[in-house]
């Protein structure tokens, strides 16, 4: 390990500054919210005879520009691996590197949805018309967001072929959630009349009556929005939805001010930091990398009861709903899925279950797993298509 | 500045707070750098303390505002004296005073209540300011609150702009029930506070309960280690620790291998819920004790 050059420099020497300035770098490709206010202050600890030893700088940094615990636990990796040369390289780039093959991404199911229609087109029965109806669909005729061009709002996102219809649902299915969150902020500062006395208000109109207080204002607890936390399901059984649904979860996350977001197949990964990304495209691309192994068996059981151990705390509280995405295919026991399902209703003031398959015809919730979900289920309903999640949005209102 | 890290957290265990290296470094650092300190870490580790701690260690006072839902200006900084106001305005009025300076006297320092961010800015002594469980408080208010700690000022419209006369310490604590913005994460010097190792929590158990015996705290130290291992609700803190400690010691136990009874009997001093309780059960203390003692 070779010392740092501290103890001879008054300044900080041009090497050691280029040096920090790529430190700071990679701290930055590694996701690190680091400004120059922070690489100037760092030059000032540089300088400082505190640091003397590259631990003591290490814990210095290491308040200096971690802002939460996931930089915490990664910090002296990076720290070792750029300033003492060890471990592992340095920077893993979030964005711009390519998954690795074999594993499908949340990106390739979106696209693959339309691109199904050169391979599968034949054997499903396309719906007369469907296509020239969804084209027409001009502005005018559509009301504000959440309403949906006739046809296209009824189609099961399965039987959707056409690419550009596809592309439209899932516009719509985004626009949808965008307008969700409108209606219910609006309905929420409506209340204004409130069990305390506001003064400085009072106060205020009381100018106009010369001093007498005569219009009294109130104040009341302002009414806090309804937190949604959503957890989707990406297994293999759903991946006809999974396109459209994550769409919906992305205008949602895009426009609530408080949502989370979870995926799962096999594990659960928490997905709420890629899809605030507002471009859509890249959304899906960074949620692709964070949840490899999408399309592949469901485990929803123990998927909610990582979620009940080490999410719930934090994500609910008690104006939250869950909304869980899933067609209720379960390789679990399903008494894990009763339990954890038992668990997460104490905590939250609603669980939504949307089951795409509640749209077919014929399809009885009969699944071992399902069945032992619904007792703890406040609303089950269809999400087969943009008219059933636009069905949603009152009952979200009424909580 | 003379002072080293090692130091601090020397003054700081006479202070009654035991420090790991990592968290002397950035108490050393705020004063260094004048940036705010955020803690963050699981309930009952100690966060609060970090700042008592300080106030101690530096002699100053401790100004705390405890964050909840819809905490606001008015509650966090300043706020008028209303009923005094219309008393005075009513008082003056038969004596013919101009408006002018019924207004003026109405808005002037001996009507306006200090809130905890504009008192600790208008300290001789640079106070300790501990701002307490910010996640609870509203995102409007996190907004707010990183202007006054990068300025150090408030403005009041009727009186004018209050600079501070002393730039206070600003420790922020958080137990992570909502995600902070990334602004106030940047403006801040982090530390993540980890429930302390077993050799950490025994000397805390030894600077906090009097007559309790090394050996006793080492092992009680261990036992809530592995027992933070467990598939619990509620982990339990520091906090109940140092009960459970005074428990065991009033009750009379010297080693907790010989004492199986009396452990699982005032386990309800660690375990808060009825899950966790039937979880530990005696099986599961004894076999918690059998690796510990």
């Amino acid at each position: 390990m070779t010392a740092l050059p501290l103890e001879t420099h008054e300044d900080i020497g041009a090497v050691l500054r280029l040096r920090l300035a790529g430190f700071v770098r990679s701290l930055r490709d590694s996701g690190f919210k680091v400004g120059l206010a922070e690489t100037g202050d760092a030059a000032t600890l540089l300088m400082s005879p505190l640091v003397q030893r590259p631990a003591a700088l290490r814990a210095a940094f290491r308040s200096l520009f971690c802002g939460r615990l996931s930089d915490w636990q990664r910090f002296d990796d990076l720290f070792d691996a750029y300033w003492l040369g060890r471990g592992v390289k340095s920077g893993v780039k979030v964005t711009g590197t390519s998954p690795k093959k074999g594993m499908k991404t949340i990106r390739e199911l979106v696209d693959a949805q339309g691109a199904r229609q050169d391979t599968i087109a034949g054997d499903v029965d396309r719906r007369p018309g469907e296509e020239d109806e969804a084209s027409d669909d001009t502005p005018s005729r559509r009301r504000e967001g959440a309403s949906i061009a006739d046809n296209l709002g009824q189609v099961d996102f399965r039987d959707i072929q056409d690419p550009d219809a596809l592309k439209k649902a899932h516009d719509l299915a985004e626009r949808l959630a965008r307008s969700m969150r409108v209606r219910l902020t609006r309905r929420d500062r409506q209340k204004r009349k409130g069990p305390r006395l506001d003064l400085r208000r009072t106060i205020r109109h009381s100018i106009a009556h010369g001093g007498t207080p005569i219009d009294l204002v109130h104040k009341g607890p302002r009414e806090r929005q309804l937190r949604l936390v959503i957890l989707l399901d990406a297994s293999g059984s759903m991946n006809n939805y999974t396109g459209v649904f994550t769409r919906f979860v992305h205008g949602i996350l895009d426009n609530f001010r408080e949502a989370e977001a979870f995926l799962f197949h096999t594990r659960l990964v928490h997905v709420s930091s890629a899809l605030s990304e507002r471009d859509a495209g890249r959304a899906l691309d960074r949620m692709g990398l964070m949840a490899q192994g999408v399309g592949g068996g469901t485990k929803i059981g123990e998927a909610l009861s990582d979620f009940n151990r080490w999410h719930a705390a934090r994500v609910i509280h008690s104006r939250t709903c869950v909304m869980i995405l899933s067609d209720g295919y379960d390789t679990c026991a399903p008494e894990i899925l009763g339990a954890e399902m038992a668990r997460l209703r104490r905590r939250c003031r609603r669980i939504v279950w949307l089951n795409p398959m509640l749209g077919w015809d014929g399809y009885e919730p009969v699944t071992s797993g399902m069945q032992a979900a619904l007792p703890h289920v406040d609303l089950f309903a269809p999400a087969h298509n943009l008219d059933s999640l636009a069905a949603l949005e009152p009952y979200l209102a009424r909580l | 500045m003379t002072q080293t890290k090692d130091q601090i957290a020397l003054e700081l265990a006479e202070a009654g707070y035991i420090a790991d290296e990592g968290l002397a470094t950035a108490l050393l650092l705020t004063g260094m750098l004048g940036r705010p300190l955020l803690l963050e870490g699981e309930a009952g580790v100690g966060k609060t303390e970090v700042a008592k701690a300080l106030a101690r260690l530096e002699k100053t006072d401790l100004i705390r505002l405890q964050c909840y839902e819809g905490l606001d200006r008015s509650d966090a900084i300043y706020e008028w004296n209303y009923q005094r106001q219309l008393l005075a305005i009513k008082a003056r009025e038969g004596t013919g005073a101009d408006a002018n300076s019924v207004e003026e006297a109405v808005f002037s320092e001996k009507y306006l209540l200090e809130r905890p961010l504009l008192a600790s800015i208008r300290q001789v002594k640079p106070p300790v300011l501990l701002i307490d469980e910010i996640d609870r408080a509203d995102e409007e208010f996190e907004a707010f609150l990183l202007e006054i700690l990068s300025d150090y000022q408030v403005s009041i419209p009727e009186l004018g702009t209050v600079t501070a006369t002393s730039i206070p310490r600003v420790v922020l604590t958080s137990n992570g029930t909502r995600e902070l913005s990334d602004a106030l994460r940047r403006r801040c010097l982090y530390h993540y506070v980890d429930y302390p190792t077993p050799d950490r929590e025994a000397r805390i158990l030894l600077s906090r309960v009097d007559g309790l015996d090394a050996a006793l705290a080492l092992q009680i130290a261990e036992l809530m280690g592995k027992l933070r291992k467990e598939d619990l609700v509620k982990v339990p803190g520091v906090a109940e620790t140092i009960d459970w400690a005074a428990a065991l010691l009033g009750l009379g136990a010297k080693d907790l291998g010989a004492n199986r009874e009396l452990v699982f009997e005032t386990l309800a001093c660690v375990l808060k819920t009825r899950e966790d309780r039937a979880r530990v059960t005696k099986d599961v203390t004894d076999r918690l004790l059998g690796k510990v003692a």
